[in-house]
């Protein structure tokens, strides 16, 4: 193969390596494991933030020094019943609730009668519950959308987040091998 | 008729996304300068707009906070620095100079580095000027070109 025939060759190779990158990325979208909206937490190896929240039904609400004082490591999640992907990572929440994993849940900007609802309706994965309806607690953790989870360690220092929802993929891949690590 | 739509264009500001008026401060100065550090914020739900363009929840909540701390006496940078502690340097729609973002400032410097690289290769490359006709291939040409 001479130069000229490289050349021509080399728009196609081009096209080639573009077409692979562009159908990785769109599979590791489909299995939850990248997004590129994502935007890194600025919490991560901080502890959380100082807040008080009320309680949500069906849970006893709960603040910061209560997630300090349970002195074991435990996933927040800030969800709502307005929001489709919080009904996709549900069966995740209470697979995790079931094998031990304490879930504390925040409803964010909800209504008490629609997030106990969401929660009648899809069972209850959360030890405690409690509602930020003005959003403003979530601010604080750098929420900016639901579902949000924050996997803290037993000082209630920030780990791990997941911002979008828990897949199969995301909670194999990188929640329990951080569970592993902190256990 | 077309000159003074002309002229309505021309008039025409910037429009904001703050649909409730009530959402101003009553100070116009500060309310200036709280459009002036909302317009520097991302909106994460969109991305692409700022807090002041932005129509969703999360910028509202974020134009409201950063009104109440222009308010509360916060200079322009505070409120700014504010909102970056909770979501990061993505959260600005102009990006700050460190490490991570280095390439990202450097790359017109480098894309004009890389047009004179290839410019100065492609230049190499060209042939030498041809030998020049010989006596006959002169003669030749002569004879094919029409008087």
């Amino acid at each position: 193969m001479n130069r000229r025939q490289t050349l021509l060759l080399a728009p196609f190779g081009v096209a080639v390596l573009a077409g692979a990158g562009f159908w990785t990325v769109l599979g590791r979208m489909k299995a939850g494991r990248f997004d590129p909206h994502d935007v890194p937490s600025q919490l991560i190896g901080r502890p959380i933030p100082q807040f008080t929240l009320p309680a949500q039904e069906p849970g006893q609400g709960f603040g910061s020094a209560d997630l300090i004082a349970l002195g074991r490591p435990v996933l927040v999640n800030f969800f709502a019943s307005w929001c489709v992907p919080c009904v996709i990572e549900h069966p995740e929440l209470m697979a995790l609730a079931r094998d031990g994993l304490p879930i504390w849940g925040i409803a964010y900007k909800d209504t008490v009668a629609a997030a106990s609802g969401f929660i009648a309706r899809h069972g209850n994965p959360f030890t405690r519950v409690a509602r930020d309806a003005p959003g403003q607690v979530a601010i604080d953790w750098g929420v900016y959308g639901v579902p949000e989870s924050y996997l803290l360690d037993a000082k209630g220092v920030v780990r791990w987040r997941m911002a979008g929802p828990l897949t199969p993929a995301v909670v194999s891949e990188q929640l329990q091998p951080m569970l592993r690590t902190l256990a | 008729m077309k000159a003074l739509f002309l002229l309505a264009l021309l008039w025409s500001g910037a429009a904001f996304a703050i649909s409730d008026p009530a959402e101003m401060l009553p100070n116009p100065a500060q309310e200036a300068r709280a459009e002036n550090v909302g317009r520097q914020l991302r909106c994460l739900v969109c991305q692409n707009e700022s807090i002041e363009d932005s129509n969703a929840d999360l910028a509202r909540d974020l134009r409201h906070i950063v009104r109440a701390r222009i308010a509360a006496g916060d200079a322009d940078n505070q409120a700014i620095e504010w909102v970056v502690s909770r979501y990061g340097d993505f959260v600005r729609l102009r990006p700050p100079m460190n490490a991570s973002t280095a390439l990202l400032w450097a790359s017109p410097v480098l894309a004009v580095l890389g047009g004179l690289g290839f410019a100065l290769i492609s230049r190499r490359r060209t042939p030498a000027v041809p030998e020049p006709l010989t006596e006959a291939e002169r003669s030749r040409l002569a004879d094919l070109s029409p008087p």
